[in-house]
């Protein structure tokens, strides 16, 4: 959906998706990175199993909402991409282990 | 300017905290401190510049022309701002502004909730400046909801912070000046984009004639006419398009749209919807700021004096958050509401006040020329603000149709607050933002009544996420334990 | 509002449109009464709006036996109310009764609770019904996702919790398909007993009925008394707390906790006499987050998406006021702090009787006149 301006310059910065390998700029977002790579759908929602993707990309909408090293439902769009994280999408209510932790999409 | 990175590098109190790094609150900051003032400055944000300046310290475009000149003024804001004394924290989300309170019940300070790094903190001030700016004006169609569709500022986004333009079919649509601004931009940078679809109503055109004498003494009017003109040599433009649709099946691959009785279908792969901006007034409201509904802008504007201060002491708005009035309005206002909070703080007097804020004053009124002209051009559709199809999702957090909205209102609901209620529709995590004005409005129609009467969701803080284990860790106090443990 | 139904004189007219009010309305109207509901606008108080949604029976009653048995009463009516709500209506409340726990963090509170809950069924004629006291470990067995700071707990199978927001609504939707007039924006400035029947009047106008029914809340107080009635209630203020929608992992009501089944996480509660104060406050919001965290430590890194604060409409002793007008025959006034759990008595107990014109002996506890009130001004 989206491709980087030819003359963009920046370190790369390496991360996953869903367990699969990508790489971004560093000062994108996560939300802009992921669109960079072509995920289309970040999540699907908890109240229908709708797919959505981010829609206004300034922190409005929370479309954008993906796990990010284990942590659920943060806004993508307002989070930089760094250097080795775990980017998961989201499918329906955030997950939580009973054993204490809230965290990775199911 | 000094940058603190962790909530515990912030002191316990300020003189004047603003709330917002774009432009109205950069010139806030800076102005306030040139007058003495310790000032924290809180953006939610990677870098300073708001959404019209977006990413202006740090964008990849190096090629001037794609942004437009307009842009690199907002550089020049943030090279003021960062030769100010302010202090300033990236990256810090406020949750929740209102009085703090001694033990006794009484309050001589505001009290920020501030969210950063993970750990949330409450600081006070005397003075707050709210520029939290605008947002999109929901665009509820059918298809919206689908992945493949975007506001046309995301895509800007996406642009000025990572260098990114769509890849395939764009189709843009909606109305106001951003939409033509956002497509020479686009186009600027490359971007396939297949149609321009202008939903303005052929009728605004006789309201907004009412002040065209205004528009033209305005700055709008050369730019204006550079950016249809532009527009229009590259590019096709459908005016007047009704029942605009975005379909497909678990993502958007059509626009359909009737022009003159007849039905089109444009395949497309990315759709960018713009009908203006509305003030974000989710901070306000939720700090106890009174709101009126203003029918020009078809939205809840703060009720401020002419120093921007709200209905509550020591809380201002400046820049869009105040009512729409454009880039080049926000740091006048931002400057003359940090002026007024210098002067109640006591460290300027009534006539340095004046002195100072006089010529801004004047600078600010040739700013505003031409904005009645816009707002009543591009006053977005009915049809776009108040959706007719049953299975238009209004509230998209919750998944609330209008069909749903109305039948509700048809049991006797009367107001947001009840529909809410009923159908959770603003009990999301958006708080309202993508629904509130939708819902307003078609309360207000169903009834027969005005939005004003109708009213808006009462909001509560956090505005913004924050975690239990954030607000578990505030100071707690002997009386709210009683409260509790019982 | 549909014209249709709007009616000159209806045989009641109910005042106050929250849960207590539209119960006894649809209660009435299915019984074949015509009622008018007069309710007040969109930022009335409401505290329908800001309840917990439990459907609750242990801990109650300590003081009143009568009160716990008329709370059994209800939680075990429920399920007909819910069904019948869904027949008529469509609407599933999501009634559930999986039995309810109250955690404790300390051996002091849990003395604390064991001690009220043996006070309270060694009451003189106290109903009896099931409860266990259990110790962390079998707390565990059945909430697996406690966290190590629970000592122990008392559970009762009696208890459950609804949808509350799908009740409110379901009660509406019945309400308006049972033919009841319900008219928002309709405050009651004055009601007057004039020739067999009542005059209410407010900035609207006017609308006369044979019996009235006040299910005003917090504005029964000034009501009654208009009535030959007492119902001396006052604000308790309360906060709660709501987090984003999380997968199922509490199937069971805690008191202060609870999962909705829609997945968002509520927690509370508090209780301040503030007067007529709502708004929200750190401190509480604050020893609230932090206890919650304590009973299910996984709660700690959700997100809270909300926070609101109400009203509680409380009598002096925090049990119910039932009443009948001695001087007016067909007032009545009804009033609560429990207005779900009690939803069950109020549409197929109190409804049918209030029908019928006169409360029974049973109901004398529920009088105000237990409250030795001094008479009104």
């Amino acid at each position: 959906m989206f491709r980087r301006l030819h003359d963009v310059e920046g370190k790369r910065v390496t991360f996953t998706v869903d367990g699969r390998s990508a790489t971004a700029r560093a000062g994108d977002t996560v939300s802009a990175a992921l669109l960079a790579n072509g995920v289309e759908v970040c999540r699907t929602t908890p109240v229908s199993g709708a797919p959505r993707a981010p829609y206004c990309m300034m922190g409005v909408c929370f479309e954008c909402l993906v796990t990010i090293d284990g942590n659920g439902n943060r806004q993508g769009c307002l989070i930089a991409i760094e250097e080795g994280m775990l980017v998961e999408t989201q499918k329906g209510a955030r997950a939580v282990a009973v054993d204490g932790r809230a965290g990775a999409g199911a | 300017m000094n940058e603190l990175r962790d909530v515990s590098s912030l002191s316990e109190r300020y003189d004047i905290v603003v709330v917002g790094a774009g432009p109205a609150g950069l010139a806030a900051a800076t102005t306030s401190s040139e007058l003495g003032a310790s000032t924290l400055v809180l953006d939610e944000n990677a870098g300073p510049g708001g959404q019209i300046y977006r990413a202006v310290t740090s964008t990849p475009v190096s090629a001037r022309e794609i942004l437009g000149e307009d842009y690199w003024r907002g550089a020049e804001l943030a090279t003021a701002f960062r030769a100010s004394s302010s202090s300033y924290a990236r990256g810090a989300t406020v949750w929740s502004v209102g009085p703090a309170l001694d033990e006794s019940g009484c309050s001589e300070a505001l009290e920020i909730g501030v969210s950063l790094g993970g750990s949330a903190r409450l600081i006070q001030a005397r003075e707050v400046i709210l520029a939290t700016g605008a947002l999109e004006r929901p665009f509820p169609i059918p298809g919206w909801t689908l992945p493949g569709v975007m506001t046309a500022g995301a895509a800007q986004i996406a642009l000025k912070s990572s260098g990114l333009v769509p890849d395939g079919r764009v189709v843009v649509a909606g109305c106001g000046p951003l939409l033509y601004l956002l497509t020479e931009q686009l186009r600027a940078a490359g971007a396939n984009i297949v149609a321009l679809i202008e939903t303005t109503p052929r009728t605004n055109w006789a309201q907004a004639l009412r002040q065209f004498p205004d528009f033209v003494r305005s700055p709008y009017l050369t730019k204006g006419l550079k950016l249809l003109w532009g527009a229009r040599r590259h590019l096709r433009i459908v005016s007047g398009a009704t029942g605009l649709q975005a379909s497909g099946d678990g993502r958007m691959t059509e626009v359909t749209f009737r022009l003159r009785g007849k039905e089109e279908r444009l395949a497309c792969d990315l759709l960018l919807l713009h009908q203006g901006v509305a003030p974000n007034i989710n901070l306000s409201n939720a700090t106890g700021c009174v709101h009126d509904w203003d029918d020009g802008q078809l939205a809840w504007i703060p009720r401020v004096d002419e120093w921007f201060l709200s209905t509550v002491p020591g809380v201002s708005i400046a820049g869009d958050g105040a009512g729409i009035a454009g880039a080049e309005s926000a740091p006048l206002r931002g400057r003359i509401a940090a002026i007024a909070a210098a002067t109640r703080l006591g460290l300027i007097g009534a006539d340095e006040r004046d002195r100072r804020a006089t010529p801004v004053r004047a600078e600010l009124s040739r700013a505003l020329r031409g904005r009645l002209f816009l707002d009543a051009l591009y006053q977005p559709a009915k049809e776009f603000r108040i959706p007719t199809e049953e299975n238009v999702t209004v509230c998209r957090c919750e998944e609330v149709t209008a069909g749903q909205i109305r039948e509700t209102v048809a049991l006797g609901v009367v107001g947001p607050n009840q529909m809410k209620s009923f159908l959770r529709c603003g009990m999301g995590p958006c708080q309202g933002r993508l629904c509130g004005l939708t819902v307003t409005e078609m309360i207000a129609e169903a009834r027969g009544v005005s939005p004003q009467e109708v009213g808006y969701y009462r909001l509560r803080p956090p505005v913004k996420p924050v975690t239990l284990a954030e607000l578990a860790a505030l100071p707690k106090t002997e009386a709210a334990m009683r409260a509790v443990v019982r | 509002m549909s014209h249709a139904q709007r009616r000159e004189e209806p045989d009641v007219a109910v005042v106050g449109g929250g849960v207590v009010g539209a119960s006894i309305a649809w209660g009435l109207a299915r019984k074949g009464t015509r009622v008018a509901v007069l309710d007040e606008g969109d930022t009335a108080f409401r505290a329908s709006r800001g309840n917990f949604a439990l459907v609750w029976v242990q801990s109650k009653g300590l003081g009143m036996a009568e009160y716990a048995a008329w709370t059994k009463r209800s939680a075990e009516a429920w399920p007909r109310l819910a069904a019948e709500l869904k027949q008529e209506t469509g609407i599933d409340v999501a009634h559930q009764q999986p039995g309810g726990f109250m955690l404790c963090l300390s051996d002091a509170e849990m003395q604390a609770r064991i001690d009220a809950t043996k006070r309270l069924h060694n009451q003189p004629d106290m109903v009896k019904y099931p409860y266990e006291i259990l110790d962390h470990a079998e707390t565990k067995r059945r909430l697996p996702a406690i966290g190590k700071d629970v000592v122990g707990s008392i559970y009762c199978p009696l208890d459950g919790h609804v949808n509350s927001l799908r009740l409110f609504r379901a009660l509406h939707v019945a309400m308006s398909q049972g033919g009841v007039d319900y008219r928002p924006n309709h405050p009651v400035e004055a009601i007057a007993a004039e020739q067999g029947g009542f005059n209410v009047r407010g900035p609207w106008g006017e609308l006369r009925s044979g019996k009235i029914v006040l299910a005003a809340g917090l504005g029964n107080a000034r009501l009654a008394p208009m009535l030959g009635l007492k119902a001396p209630v006052k604000p308790s203020k309360g906060q709660i707390i709501v987090t984003e929608k999380v997968a199922h992992f509490l199937h069971n009501p805690v008191v202060t906790v609870r999962q909705t089944d829609e997945g968002g996480v509520m927690v509370g509660d508090s209780q301040e006499d503030l007067g007529f104060d709502t708004a929200v406050r750190n401190p509480v919001v604050s020893v609230m987050a932090e206890r919650a965290i304590r009973m299910f430590p996984l709660l700690a890194g959700l997100n809270v998406v909300r926070t609101w604060s109400a009203l509680r409409v409380m009598s002096p002793d925090g049990f119910p006021i039932y009443d009948q007008s001695q001087s007016f025959p067909g007032a009545f006034v009804a009033t609560c702090h429990s207005g779900v759990t009690l939803a069950a008595n109020h549409v197929l107990a109190l409804a049918p009787l209030i029908r019928e014109g006169a409360l029974p002996a049973e109901f004398q506890p529920f009088s105000a006149r237990r409250l030795h009130v001094p008479s009104a001004a």
